[in-house]
């Protein structure tokens, strides 16, 4: 559904974006992770047509964004950073605007209240925008991307600025709008696209530093797992089996958390489930388990470990030169 | 294109922007009229009314222009209409024509100030018709001219007070031309007076050199902002 090639970016001196290359397939809700100014928003304004590339390709379904602009534009549906009102309208004056300026051929009336009733703006519909608060003018924004049922949807940053409840608001409706769309949605809030993602590519400096599906991102940064068990009985003991057990790479004691059981942090051996022979070991030895827990990496560690190698990489090599 | 056309139009008459620019458009003009003819019990001194109506469209037209891109520029809505299935040229253009309706507007309903030379009296036809003409081209030239430096910058007082001074810059070449000591210079700077083309339309002529400059002018400015939207997506 959407292609990029090979993209890249240059402002005077500065790399913005650097030979990106990435696919969305249809009906996934891709999320494009990273720090500010990594160079997400240059590589979204790229895709919709409103900066050109140094370098590289960009298509939205099969049309090149330089070759047919026009065509590949009227397939997207774009929310840029600050949504883009003119504040002297009002929502239905603006909508029907947008409706005009995207050349639409649906009823007009009945598809923006369509789009009025899926991002709830229906109670502000006479309003003008300029009166509405920081939630309805994003709502509003989204109208905008929705309007002429555009088949790929780019969101930079939606839930910027929100209170908590509107951000579980727009992610729903977010969630729910990848059901029929193609959907790239950028942030740099990291259980978002926890949330609604189903693929992750992250970007740092410019540079693509991992691109996997949400679920595989954990393993594929970290392959190890760690877990937390609860163990009664003598902690030397215990401590000398449980290193002894297969699969098993490293044990440390965290320290007696209940009355009679003491905590021991455990990390297995690299795509290696220990738990059972775990168990195995310590009911023969008569030292009852009372709780394990795995421990997963949350996408902050990934992230931070992620970028943080990138920067580890660039100064080995700057050391080296 | 037509969809920027109909919200700008619209927008001159959310703001008051276009009502000053009507208005004062029409006192100025009638003050003006009066003062020349009227007051004169003359229509030989049309032609000093026409040179006056040019200079105040130099100052009244860019309060126009001013804000067709600066505007979009400082409240990021451009990111919108280049986002937009519209081609370059059709955003300009719908921008231009929104302008230039307002103003074309205006000038028709001024041209009633004329019905009352011909209840008083014998005018010239002929030099009537030719000076409108002439004055509505170069004041079409001058929107062009303000929407060119409207798309140049995000402040729209910029965008006024440099379009004022490129405009009237244009118009005080006829008095400086002359002064110039080199021959090349003078005959470069020459291409860019208005006033040189204007005199034909005063002497009662429909000059078509002069038509197709002003003509040319409007496009020159229209095209360089259709460039400014093309390279700063480049750069």
């Amino acid at each position: 559904m959407i292609e990029i090639n090979g993209l890249s970016k240059v402002f005077g001196t500065q790399r913005a974006v650097d030979d990106v290359t990435f696919r969305v397939e249809e009906g996934e809700i891709m999320g494009f992770l990273g720090p500010n100014g990594a160079g997400k928003s240059t590589t979204m304004n790229i895709l919709t047509g409103y900066l050109s590339a140094t370098g590289g390709t960009c298509r939205v379904n099969g049309v090149d964004i330089l070759e047919n602009p026009l065509e590949a534009k009227r397939n997207i549906g774009f929310l840029p950073e600050m949504p883009p009102l003119y504040t002297d309208m009002t929502v239905k004056e603006y909508l029907s605007f947008i409706y005009d300026l995207k050349g639409c051929t649906f009823p007009r009336q009945q598809h923006i209240r369509e789009i009025c009733d899926v991002v709830k703006i229906g109670d502000v519909y006479d309003r003008l925008i300029g009166n509405l608060s920081k939630g309805y003018r994003q709502r509003v924004g989204i109208a905008q991307a929705l309007i002429g049922n555009p088949r790929v949807l780019i969101f930079d940053e939606p839930t910027v600025g929100l209170d908590p409840k509107q951000i579980i608001d727009i992610r729903n409706l977010i969630r729910m709008l990848g059901k029929e769309h193609t959907i790239i949605l950028s942030t740099h809030i990291l259980p978002e696209v926890q949330a609604v993602c189903d693929r992750i590519v992250v970007i740092n400096k410019g540079k693509i530093v991992a691109n996997e599906k949400t679920e595989d991102l954990v393993t594929a940064v970290d392959g190890s797992r760690k877990m937390v068990a609860k163990v009664v009985g003598p902690q030397d003991e215990v401590l000398k089996t449980l290193k002894g057990v297969a699969g098993i790479r490293s044990v440390d004691v965290l320290g007696k958390r209940d009355t009679d059981s003491i905590s021991y942090l455990i990390e297995s051996e690299e795509r290696v489930d220990a738990r059972k022979p775990l168990f195995y070991t310590l009911a023969s030895k008569g030292w009852p388990l009372v709780g394990l827990e795995g421990m997963e990496l949350s996408l902050e560690d990934i992230f931070i470990r992620l970028v943080g190698e990138q920067r580890k990489g660039r100064n080995t090599k700057g050391g080296k030169n | 294109m037509f969809a920027i056309y109909k919200r700008e139009l619209r927008s001159y008459f959310v703001t008051p922007i276009g009502y000053i620019f009507c208005g004062m458009f029409l006192l100025v003009s009638g003050l003006l009229f009066y003062f020349t003819t009227l007051a004169n019990q003359s229509t030989q001194s049309l032609g000093e009314y026409f040179m006056y109506m040019i200079f105040m469209f130099a100052i009244l037209i860019p309060l126009l222009t001013m804000k067709l891109f600066a505007e979009d520029r400082r409240t990021k809505t451009e990111q919108l209409l280049l986002t937009a299935p519209v081609s370059l040229t059709g955003m300009v253009m719908g921008k231009y024509l929104a302008a230039l309706t307002i103003y074309g507007c205006t000038f028709l309903v001024n041209t009633v100030n004329f019905v009352l030379l011909y209840m008083y009296g014998t005018p010239n036809t002929a030099s009537i018709f030719a000076n409108i003409l002439g004055v509505f081209l170069i004041g079409a030239a001058f929107v062009a001219v303000g929407l060119f430096l409207s798309s140049l910058t995000q402040n729209q007082l910029i965008a006024a007070v440099s379009s004022i001074g490129l405009n009237a810059a244009m118009l005080l070449l006829f008095f400086v031309v002359d002064s110039i000591p080199f021959e090349w210079l003078q005959n470069v700077l020459a291409w860019f007076s208005i006033l040189d083309r204007y005199v034909p339309f005063m002497n009662q002529t429909l000059s078509i050199p002069a038509v197709v400059y002003f003509f040319s002018l409007a496009a020159v400015f229209v095209f360089l902002t259709v460039r400014v939207y093309d390279k700063r997506r480049w750069s």
